[in-house]
């Protein structure tokens, strides 16, 4: 036989002009980043619509060029090189300043609005044009995690463009936080009515179930009010058990819920760093049945109080009431929740806190259809799914036992089908019937005992 | 109270030993040299490409052997005395056991070439192989990587995740064409070529040069090619490591001679995992030595019945094994000859993109499945197994291939091309895509 000459369709070769080109995108985003401090300083105040321009349009531009050249750099597939080598994405020094700067934020968003006046001064313009009022802390914080979300999910779209499962899910959020999260809410306040998330919901927006907020709505928008009174209402009691009996919480969690969102874009390149031990998982299991109790417990409260006129529990209710704003809503899933993704991993606040997730969790491991299959005796033990679990999951110690996955905590994000190098996993809506498959002799299931 | 004593903690070793311990309470001691806790093998590439931290890479956390009373010792087995009972350690002290398992795994072949053990130049089986490539590698910029087998693309894989140019020797004429059909293996090797890797097939090694620092400099190809590089990985295959057994009574081969139920020739000693040499398999052959995690792992579930007075035959099933060419994911099922024999029929499909392809092999008479290799498409374990198992017929699987497919949800799937290409393959052949029934998931459950 004659030697037959192979041709590749095409041939990835280290290409300087692509280093050149992702050197000039981090130049630009960094160029970006100064403005934006600069303007802290108040100097965009002059021209806004100019330093709008130079701070937030140079660092977008920049990240999206910085992040192009991958696709050209290598075929497409799992490219997890150096991730626990680069000082940024593996608790380095960059990694730990980053989450220093991002607490930081958070600390100054909450409580010292007054450090961050001039960044809400700076994207008045953007403010007026799509709300046709000026910009709040709110709104500016909006800006930020929308954008975040946005840029970040062009980067995970473009690490998984092989994979079709990640494509569809990642835009899935993007939408949900650009329409949902961002728009909608803009687009209500032009209209002048109340700011509405329809993409969140009771236990997760607490607010949405008191008696206060379902007061103000009903009084202020009329038929609108009601109707975002029963939108959330029948999100949390229909949608979330009947979505989560044929998909899930996936179909929440990691598909429509913001902080999700965030944990799946910006939070990607963090999400090797949860820990996995099973003391995590106790701890997890304390801390968030803890919340959850506590936002019921607030809530009964404060409609026992509403219903008595406020005679029974006087300033109680609220006092419970605002203490959780200020440890759940502020602290947990803002602070912890994001400013820790680069030391703890991007779902703290998901695993440890979101009294919606364990609702879905309940359902999830209760009532599902929900699991993630293990594909016979092919797992080699590597521990690529447990280490990118973005929820901790010992996803390793089911699979090499050929059990299937089902954990009430699982997001359904499916990182752990694509890491796998084995093809081990899978994400399956089947028949409740034979999920749990516990093999009964443990692993001893190849030999002997077949038919 | 009896006491267990296993020589190395690999997958074979590690899996005795926890299945001895869920049926028996007796005393177990698990000696190695290489690490103190178990870890896997597999994964060692992963973490020189920065996957994981070697602590990931460890299946079971630390304390969990002291909490199945399972005791580790970190130490090398020097000899094995069978006739009192004792193992001996480097440092001289002894240990006595009642039964002894010898899973020491293997090392990396040599074959003698000149400068094979010139500095820079190295095999890659142990953690120890991976901290010397560490040190070899550093600052490095080109590799030639000997040897066309799964550890020489994983080696590739891993100096190319570091910027360092790899020139790949294969003896064969496409990558790994002992094994894989002649398809197959034109697919890998445009794959490996895509990624930019230095491919030279039906090229071997003569030898390996040092320059001035006494380093290796370059290798000399038997073209008579000289290929310039500061490292070389040798990746020719592995034997059994018998070494401490070599002067013990127990009988030896090229690997630990033992019989169906891993006992070797003295009583209350075994051996399982790569070590072994399986007595009872056709001598000469390949089916004498099983070198993978699978079996490592089935033997030693099988011996540990044995060990706990259920004495049980190994029956390996259906042949599996599975892996990933750099970005291709590969499985193969039953037995795929390299060379269509003459009473089969190789089946043969490809995506146009070259990443994805499937081979059905059958008999020519009945025309029952006996072979399935996939890439780039998941397929299930237990249904392709079973389809094997029960002789289906060609047309039966191809026809239900949907209920087997395990591709991520939203993936395009592909089993009517298959089967389109199967029809105009075969004269007057019609088969039809049957509709994937949610059936197969509830099924999973009698496994
Ligand atoms: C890089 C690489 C990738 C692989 N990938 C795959 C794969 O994808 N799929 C697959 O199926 N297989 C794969 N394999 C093969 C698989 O890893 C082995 O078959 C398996 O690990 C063998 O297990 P074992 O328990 O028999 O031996 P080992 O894992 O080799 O364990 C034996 C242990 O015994 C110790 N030991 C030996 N002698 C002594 C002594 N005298 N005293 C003390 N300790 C001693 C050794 O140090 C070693 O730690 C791969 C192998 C390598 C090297
Ligand atoms: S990534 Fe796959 S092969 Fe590795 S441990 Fe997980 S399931 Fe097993």
């Amino acid at each position: 036989m004659t030697p037959v000459q192979i041709q590749p369709f095409k041939i990835y070769k280290y290409n300087p002009k692509l280093e050149i080109i992702r050197r000039s995108g981090l130049g630009i985003a960094l160029t970006g980043i100064f403005f934006l401090l600069l303007c802290l300083t108040g100097t965009a105040k002059i021209t806004p619509e100019l330093f709008l321009f130079l701070s937030f349009g140079l660092a977008v531009t920049g990240a999206i060029i910085y992040s192009l050249p991958a696709i050209w750099e290598s075929p497409a597939g799992i490219k997890n090189n150096r991730i626990f080598f680069n000082s940024f994405t593996s608790k380095g020094m960059i990694g730990w300043a980053a989450g220093i700067i991002i607490t930081s934020f958070y600390v100054s968003l909450y409580w010292f609005p007054s450090f961050i006046e001039n960044w809400i001064r700076l994207v008045d313009p953007l403010s007026y044009f799509l709300r046709n009022e000026k910009a709040d802390r709110w709104f500016l914080y909006g800006t930020f995690y929308t954008l975040a979300i946005l840029i970040m999910g062009l980067k995970m779209i473009i690490k998984y463009r092989h994979n079709r499962y990640q494509l569809i899910r990642t835009l899935s959020v993007m939408f949900f936080q650009l329409g949902f999260a961002y728009l909608i809410p803009a687009l209500l306040i032009m209209f002048n009515k109340p700011e509405h998330y329809f993409s969140y919901f009771w236990p997760l927006k607490y607010q949405y179930l008191f008696p206060s907020d379902i007061n103000y709505l009903t009084h202020t928008a009329g038929a609108l009010g009601y109707f975002m009174v029963f939108w959330g209402a029948a999100m949390t009691f229909i949608a979330v058990p009947v979505l989560s009996y044929f998909f899930g919480k996936r179909w929440y969690c990691s598909w429509v819920c913001g902080c999700g969102g965030l944990a799946e874009t910006a939070g990607d390149p963090f999400r090797h760093l949860s820990d996995n031990s099973l003391k995590a998982w106790r701890i997890e299991r304390w801390s968030i049945h803890s919340v959850l109790v506590f936002v019921v417990v607030t809530t009964a409260l404060l409609w026992t109080n509403s219903a008595s006129g406020g005679k029974v529990l006087g300033e109680l209710s609220q006092t419970f009431s605002s203490v959780y704003g200020f440890i759940i809503g502020a602290v947990f899933s803002g602070i912890v929740g994001v400013g820790f993704y680069p030391v703890m991993g991007s779902r703290v606040w998901c695993r440890f806190g979101c009294p919606l997730a364990a609702v879905l969790g309940f359902f999830q491991k209760f009532k599902s259809r929900f699991r993630i299959t293990t594909n016979g005796g092919q797992c080699i033990s590597c521990g690529n799914c447990s280490t990118y679990c973005e929820m901790g999951i010992d996803v390793r110690a089911y699979a090499q036992r050929r059990q299937n996955i089902i954990r009430s905590s699982c997001v359904g994000c499916g990182i752990c089908a694509a890491v796998c190098p084995r093809g081990v996993l899978k994400l399956e809506n089947g028949t409740e019937e034979g999920r749990y498959n516990v093999v009964p002799d443990d692993e001893l299931v190849l030999i002997n005992s077949q038919n | 109270m009896e006491h267990l004593v296993i020589i190395g903690n690999g997958i074979a070793g590690i899996t005795t030993a926890r299945r001895v311990r869920k049926m028996s309470d007796m005393k177990i001691t698990v000696i190695s040299a290489e690490t103190k806790y178990f870890f896997s093998r597999t994964a060692l590439m992963y973490v020189y490409m920065g996957h994981m931290r070697f602590n990931d890479i460890k299946p079971y956390e630390d304390w969990f052997w002291e909490k199945n009373r399972i005791e580790l010792i970190y130490a090398l087995v020097t000899s094995i005395d069978t006739d009192n009972k004792k193992v001996k350690l480097a440092d001289n002290s002894e240990i006595s056991y009642d039964k002894l398992v010898i899973a020491t795994g293997s090392k990396t072949n040599k074959f003698g070439w000149k400068g094979e053990y010139l500095p820079g130049v190295q095999g890659f089986y142990s953690l120890q192989d991976l901290e010397l490539l560490e040190e070899n590698t550093k600052n490095i910029s080109q590799a030639v990587i000997v040897g066309g087998g799964l550890i020489g693309i994983e080696l590739a894989e891993m100096l190319h995740s570091r910027n360092i140019y790899v020139t790949f020797l294969v003896r064969e004429e496409f990558y790994w064409n002992n094994i894989l059909p002649r398809e197959d293996s034109i697919l890998i090797s445009r794959h490996i070529l895509e990624h930019g890797f230095d491919l030279k097939l039906n090229v071997q090694l003569k030898e390996i040069l040092a320059g001035e620092n006494g380093r290796v400099k370059s290798v000399i190809t038997d073209k008579g090619e000289e290929i310039k590089c500061q490292f070389v990985g040798l990746t020719p295959g592995v034997h059994p490591n018998i070494d401490v057994v070599k002067n013990s009574k127990v009988e030896t081969n090229r690997g630990v001679l033992v019989n169906e139920y891993f006992e070797t020739n003295i009583p209350d000693v075994y051996a399982a995992g790569d070590c072994v040499e399986l007595k009872f398999a056709e001598p000469g052959s390949r089916f004498r030595f099983e070198q993978l995690w699978y079996t490592g792992k089935m033997h030693g579930e099988t011996l540990a019945q044995t060990l706990c007075g259920k004495r049980t035959k190994y029956e390996r099933g259906v042949w599996f094994n599975s892996a990933k060419f750099l970005n291709i994911e590969y499985q193969t099922y039953g037995f795929v000859s390299a060379k269509p024999k003459d009473d089969e029929t190789h089946f043969y499909w490809e995506h146009p993109s070259a990443k994805k392809a499937v081979r059905f092999v059958y008999k020519n008479d009945d025309h029952s499945v006996i072979g399935m290799n996939t890439y780039g498409i998941r397929y299930r374990h237990e249904i392709f197994e079973k389809w094997i198992k029960e002789k289906k017929r060609i047309e039966f699987v191809l026809e239900h291939l949907t209920e087997a497919n395990f591709d991520p949800e939203f993936y395009e799937k592909h089993e009517k091309e298959i089967l389109k290409k199967f029809n105009n393959d075969n004269d007057g052949a019609d088969l039809k895509l049957k509709s994937a029934t949610k059936l197969s998931l509830s099924e999973k459950k009698i496994i």
